[in-house]
């Protein structure tokens, strides 16, 4: 082979190293880096997109609006409507849909070719989208409910025999105020991260055998990239799943918050 | 002389593990899911959220397993 290859065969066992990401502007150290710019050009393509589609909206939608409207269409009926009520969850249509089309832009972003990276493949987005619906169902609950009244409304199941609540008011506190908000977020992070690393194994993979020492393992390296293709596919229904997810769940506890009963 | 000497990382072992119940509920979920659809498909619109709503809490533990791994890869 003449000269270096690009990709070195001794990159092979992708690790957690492959998420770290120089940073762009000298002097601020990590502060701006690839992903940083990809969550701004998620956030960027998200407003730009909407405000062109509905700078004149019509009566006859254009094609455009139509995309709009139907992305909107699909998380009010879909996810707001359906989950939290056809009365009160129309309230949150609008922030569901941002949630869903900023997550999903950003879960795209990990099979764009030259971008192939998802900022929700770093901990530190899910985190601060759970914190948001983490504070948002808690307030609601507690202005609906009073504080007192919010905490006995989630912990104290009705018409259960007293001395139950001794094993179930500790697990409903577990459930509902510790691992809600850790597995919304690490859902999200670990399907991302996990997406990202798979294509890694194949990609690598197959650089790997393609410089291996025995001749006969050369002509492998064509599965294992077409394995890279296939599971591309599947990073797309998992970028769309968990998005949908996200929602679907942040729906589901702000309508716990919200019920008059348990 | 080691007989049954394991050499890498145990945390990769340890997220098979954790894998296991997850791969069962998940299967489970979705069989479900396709029964019911099978018996009634009107209802298939109002039970897919119920799915992905089980879906999303029986995968949790599988991801837990996967972090985790990494976090003690060593």
């Amino acid at each position: 082979m003449a000269g270096e290859p690009a990709i070195l065969a001794s990159d092979f066992p992708p690790g957690v190293k492959d998420f770290d990401f120089e940073g762009l502007v000298p002097g601020l150290g990590q502060a701006v880096t690839k992903v940083t710019i990809l969550a701004w050009l998620a956030a960027a393509l998200i407003i730009v997109f909407f405000l062109v589609a509905y700078r004149k909206p019509k009566l006859v939608p254009t094609k455009t609006q139509w995309m709009a409207e139907s992305m909107y269409g699909f998380v009010r009926d879909g996810v707001a409507t359906e989950v939290i009520g056809a009365k009160r969850g129309l309230r949150f249509a609008p922030y569901l849909t941002t949630l869903f089309l900023f997550i999903i832009v950003m879960n795209f972003f990990g099979i764009i070719p030259f971008l192939q990276i998802s900022p929700n493949s770093h901990i530190s987005f899910p985190m601060f989208l759970t914190a948001i619906t983490y504070v948002m169902f808690l307030y609601l609950g507690i202005r609906k409910h009073g504080f007192f009244g919010y905490i006995k409304h989630t912990l104290i199941l009705p018409g259960v025999p007293w001395p139950m609540h001794f094993l179930l008011v500790p697990i409903e506190f577990v459930q509902n105020f510790l691992t809600r908000p850790v597995t919304l977020a690490v859902r999200l992070f670990a399907n991302m991260f996990a997406g990202h690393l798979l294509l890694l194994v194949f990609t690598l993979g197959g650089v790997a055998l393609m410089n291996a020492q025995t001749v006969f393992f050369r002509p492998l390296s064509v599965v294992s990239w077409a394995m890279a293709i296939i599971m591309t596919f599947f990073e797309l229904i998992v970028a769309a799943l968990q998005a949908y997810v996200f929602v679907i769940l942040t729906a589901s506890y702000v309508e716990s918050s919200l019920a008059d009963e348990h | 002389m080691d007989l049954a000497a394991v050499t890498g990382s145990l945390s990769s072992i340890g997220y098979g593990l954790a894998a296991i119940g997850p791969g069962i509920g998940v299967g489970i979920v979705f069989a479900a899911y396709i029964t019911s659809t099978a018996r009634q498909p009107e209802s298939a619109g109002l039970t897919r959220t119920y799915m992905f709503l089980g879906f999303a809490i029986v995968e949790a533990l599988a991801l837990f397993g996967l972090v985790l791994g990494f976090i003690w890869a060593g």
